[in-house]
């Protein structure tokens, strides 16, 4: 269970020592990056530099290795869709079509989709040790903080704090809430009937909608109680100022984005082309 | 209090509810059988909330949760469905005031209501906002990204439309009607 979610991890590393604010400017750069580039250069680049940097983190393999192969799957999967979809997309794109291996017709493996594949493939795997990172490597109680501190209104950082701190919380009663329902013979987990399981659903549901929404009123009252909302700006306990690497990392990761988008829209297009 | 900023009461669903959102949609999510496409009950408690707390609490907790949910479970956050679940948030709770739920009256004008308007906002929102976000921003095939998007509004609408109605029933049960008492 422990490793079926990703939470802060604590060690010693330049990575955990940036405050949450630069990691999460950091992060917000760098994944721009990802989502506008289709350059397969720039990809392999970020690809690589991200590496280093989840090298340089010391968050070992298997402290992720769950969600890791998770994610694996579901990429293996989407490429799949994207091929029974659409197996010429990749000849649309660089305008080329070299056959590799004959199937029918339109499933004519192509160099073209398998390269247009590669690249959604790299795009993903950019963003994934970049966003992991982030997660492990920042308390939670320090990313409202940073939420905070890039701009967004304190109210809507803790917000998200709430949420964070609560996550496990509502986990555990759904659990109880499950089991409690399992006893009474009504089971939601895959071991039911797809429509069996559907109905049963709501008779979990219930309770902890029910239960939520009372949580909301009693956290609601104690933090009226102690005055929250009342002023303009708040004090957040775990906020850190920044130093000089704060500074000089930010500084990489806007330069980093630059001169991903020279590179990437020099030529006009968002994809590299190695056919023409 | 200012009127511009959100009460504490709403700040405390929108993280409340935002964690509900995570959890359920980690862990409640039923497979159909085909792949990429699940029941997801999430989406009727996302209904709910927005009744219950408007728009604004509506498209936070959708925007929140759904950004949660991705970066816990899945290590990235697929923006362009990040997005979608904030906009159908946000629709969900525009009725929020004709509906009234506080008053504990929920009746069939108003699941007439709350169906047309959920039906509206899925359709908006999964089979045109989902698709073009998708290809803007990933690129991804048109075709692939329709027909997912086309499965997934359409359970979700079906999600929303039994067990949405159905909890929204339940709740206003919860509330106590105005003109209950009767004097003897």
């Amino acid at each position: 269970m422990a490793n079926e979610m990703l939470s802060y991890i604590d060690r010693t590393s330049p990575i955990h020592r940036l405050t949450g604010a630069t990691k999460l400017v950091c992060f917000i750069l760098w994944s721009t990056a990802a989502m506008l580039t289709y350059d397969t250069r720039i990809l392999l680049f970020l690809f690589i530099a991200s590496l280093v940097i989840f090298y340089v983190s010391k968050i070992r393999l298997r402290d992720i290795l769950f969600v890791l192969i998770f994610i694996l799957v579901f990429l293996l999967i989407n490429n799949i869709a994207i091929y029974l979809f659409s197996p010429q997309e990749g000849v649309k794109i660089y305008g080329t079509g070299h056959v590799l291996v004959e199937f029918a017709g339109r499933y004519n493996m192509t160099l073209e989709q398998l390269f247009y594949q590669l690249n959604i493939t790299l795009k993903y795997l950019t963003v994934i040790p970049a966003a992991l990172l982030f997660i492990v490597t920042t308390h939670p109680s320090e990313f409202a903080a940073s939420l905070n501190r890039i701009g967004v209104s304190y109210r809507i950082a803790y917000a998200v704090s709430l949420a964070l701190r609560y996550i496990p919380d509502v986990q555990r009663d759904f659990r109880n809430i499950a089991k409690a329902q399992q006893a009474r013979g009504l089971d939601m987990s895959k071991n039911e009937k797809f429509l069996k399981r559907v109905k049963n659903a709501s008779a979990v549901l219930a309770p902890l909608i029910l239960s939520s929404l009372e949580k909301i009123e009693i956290i609601s009252n104690a933090m009226e109680l102690r005055g929250f909302g009342k002023k303009k700006k708040r004090t957040w306990y775990n906020a850190r100022p920044f130093q000089k690497r704060d500074y000089t990392a930010i500084i990489l990761f806007v330069l980093l984005l630059i001169a991903t988008l020279l590179i990437t829209y020099h030529d006009g297009s968002r994809f590299y082309n190695p056919f023409s | 209090m200012n009127k511009n900023t959100l009460s504490v009461r709403t700040i405390v669903a929108i993280g409340i509810g935002a964690a509900v959102f995570v959890i359920l949609g980690r862990f409640a999510s039923i497979p159909t059988g085909i792949p990429n496409s699940n029941i997801e009950v999430t989406y009727a408690f996302l209904a709910l909330m927005a009744v219950i707390f408007g728009p604004v609490a509506g498209g936070l907790i959708g925007l929140i949760g759904h950004a949660l949910k991705d970066l816990i479970f899945y290590g990235s956050i697929w923006w362009s469905w990040v997005v979608v679940s904030m906009f159908v948030g946000f629709l969900f709770g525009l009725i929020s005031k004709k509906l009234d739920i506080e008053s504990g009256e929920f009746g069939r004008q108003k699941i007439i209501t709350f169906n047309l308007v959920q039906v509206g906002a899925q359709a908006l929102g999964w089979f045109l906002l989902a698709p073009v976000l998708d290809i803007v921003i990933y690129a991804e095939p048109t075709s692939k990204v329709f027909i997912q998007g086309l499965g997934v509004g359409i359970s979700n609408m079906v999600t929303v439309g039994i067990l949405g109605t159905l909890l929204l029933t339940l709740y206003a049960k919860t509330r106590t009607k105005t003109g209950s008492l009767d004097r003897e």
